[in-house]
């Protein structure tokens, strides 16, 4: 059921972002928005000893994008670079907690595709949407 | 047919209608409520007469047409050309061969774009659109214009969301070649005066084209009285089939147009130095067409006719005027499109305060009610808008007053889930 994907975490984030804002100057920058739904998400990320010592997202779309960044940025802040990289779409949604549905999926999921596609390159975000 | 129940013209029975529209009552899971579908701008459901219309050509009539000499190949190219002339009738074109058969609205715009764009525009030129168009009445024309160079400009909105009369006659003095425009915007719901805006174009020596895909589900269309020069439609949102439409072209215009796609059934004779093409209608029609589509387009638009589109019309303004009482009740509710309900179809796009869209037409979709959320292919309009997206619901003949009420308690929902008092 739709509702049960307006659950107290996403709701508490889509009003509360984390990690909201930018970071100028920043090692990674990167953006994609979800042509179906024409959310927008970027991430700006600062390195220091292989960890992602700062992150900041920005952007607009629906609370399913929009708390996906804000809990993505929670979940890596201070991680190494290589548990980034191996951080799985799975891991996010078990994180997110709600069921959906194909098209939204697009919505929880372009902040790893951000995240990666900044970092890695493109090629290392392809698997997130596929 | 639930006519019989009906006491006359202009009263329409949505739920008696209903009837007739097996997905309407298809049986829901437990405890949910039955679909209020509210997204027949996107595309309407089907009635049991096209459904059996489409399922009667396949077991007894298909065959490849325009080709055979057998009997069965004859009934299905007898029964492809009836369909052209129930079309012509229900648009009352002069002539069947006024009518093309193409897959929706956009194709019917692409092939009037090209066949009649490359065959009139030079670099010099001008044409007028408008900036509520929906996205397959200025794709075309903007990758035309990369190849030819003409210029484009755009009827603006007026503060009541209309198209600016002012602007267009002033666009007018500039003698473009051609305007085009929506007869109904999709977005907004916006019913454009096409008799006077063709007119007004006749008079400066313009062609018009009309994006007609949300008003001829609607509302009577009377090509010849509007006296326009190409109109669009597509048949899936008129209770056709999807894969079926129709171009509608003054005869003279189409008989001086070259092909937009080349192939079988459109020629007169190929030899290896060259071709000669057939005359209109085949001249646009290369390769084999969706003849049970078409045929199914011709059953819908003959239950459009019986259900009377007058009916219909006067039964979605019933329903909008119904949806503007109760809807101001919702907290947070911005609505879009003009103010005046003679100017408006049956669409009503809104935003809800800072909720997304896009998470409003999930809400609903948890109350089963099926909604439209985000650009809807005009966001040239969404930017004069000053919105990135709107929800849309949109109302047809087989929609009640108890849809609009679960819509209501629907935004109702949202807003307390979202916490927006």
């Amino acid at each position: 059921m739709a509702e049960s994907i307006y659950r107290e975490l996403i709701l508490e984030h889509n009003k509360n972002p984390q990690n909201r804002g930018t970071l100028d100057p920043a090692d990674y920058s990167y953006q994609d928005t979800n042509p179906l739904c024409g959310d927008e998400v970027r991430i700006d990320v600062r390195v220091a000893d292989d960890k992602i010592s700062e992150i900041a997202f920005s952007g607009r779309g629906c609370a399913i994008s929009q708390a996906s960044a804000s809990i993505l940025t929670e979940m890596v802040k201070g991680q190494p670079l290589d548990e980034v990289k191996a951080l799985s779409k799975e891991d996010l949604l078990d994180e997110l907690g709600i069921p959906l549905s194909p098209a939204r999926l697009k919505c929880a999921l372009l902040s790893l595709k951000v995240l990666k596609a900044g970092i890695y390159g493109v090629n290392a975000a392809e698997d997130v949407w596929q | 047919m639930v006519l019989s129940t009906q006491t006359s013209a202009t009263t329409l029975d949505g739920a008696a209608l209903r009837r007739d529209f097996p997905i309407l009552n298809q049986p829901q899971p437990e405890g949910r409520p039955p679909l209020a579908f509210l997204d027949s701008a996107a595309s309407s459901q089907k009635p049991e007469q096209v459904i059996q219309a489409i399922d009667t050509y396949y077991r007894t009539i298909n065959a490849n047409i325009h080709r055979g000499v057998y009997e069965l190949s004859e009934a299905a190219t007898a029964a492809y050309e009836a369909a052209r002339q129930t079309m012509a009738t229900f648009l009352n074109a002069r002539q069947a061969r006024e009518c093309i058969f193409v897959r929706n609205t956009t194709e019917a715009i692409n092939l009037a774009a090209n066949a009649w764009g490359r065959s009139n525009l030079t670099a010099n030129d001008r044409i007028v659109l408008t900036v509520m168009e929906h996205h397959s009445n200025l794709v075309p024309w903007h990758m035309l214009r990369e190849e030819i160079g003409f210029s484009i400009d755009y009827i603006p909105l007026t503060d009541d969301h209309q198209l600016d009369m002012t602007v267009y006659a002033q666009l007018l003095e500039q003698k473009p070649k051609l305007v085009g425009f929506a007869h109904v915007s999709n977005a907004i719901g916006a019913l454009n005066d096409v008799a006077a805006m063709t007119r007004m174009a006749h008079d400066a020596g313009a062609a018009v084209l009309v994006d007609a895909a949300q008003s001829v589900p609607h509302m009577p269309v009377d090509v010849q009285a509007l006296d326009v020069d190409f109109l669009a439609l597509s048949g899936h949102k008129m209770v056709g089939p999807m894969g079926s439409g129709v171009l509608y072209g003054k005869r003279e215009l189409l008989e001086a147009m070259p092909p937009y796609m080349g192939g079988g059934s459109m020629i007169r004779k190929v030899t290896l130095d060259g071709t000669t093409f057939a005359d209109i209608p085949a001249r646009f029609e290369a390769g084999t067409p969706a003849v049970a589509d078409q045929v199914g387009l011709a059953a819908a638009a003959d239950y459009l006719t019986a259900v009377g589109l007058e009916a219909i019309r006067e039964h979605e303004l019933e329903l909008l005027d119904y949806a503007m009482e109760q809807l101001p009740s919702v907290p947070h509710l911005t609505m879009y499109g003009p103010e005046d309900l003679s100017k408006r179809s049956g669409v009503i796009s809104f935003t809800l305060g800072s909720i997304h869209p896009h998470d409003v037409a999930a809400i609903l979709d948890g109350e089963n009610i099926a909604v439209r959320a985000g650009h809807h292919c005009a966001q040239p309009l969404m930017a004069a808008l000053g919105v990135v997206a709107t929800t849309r619901a949109s109302f047809y003949m087989y929609n009640t007053r108890d849809d609009v009420d679960r819509l209501v308690a629907g935004l109702h929902k949202a807003n307390e889930v979202f916490g927006q008092v």
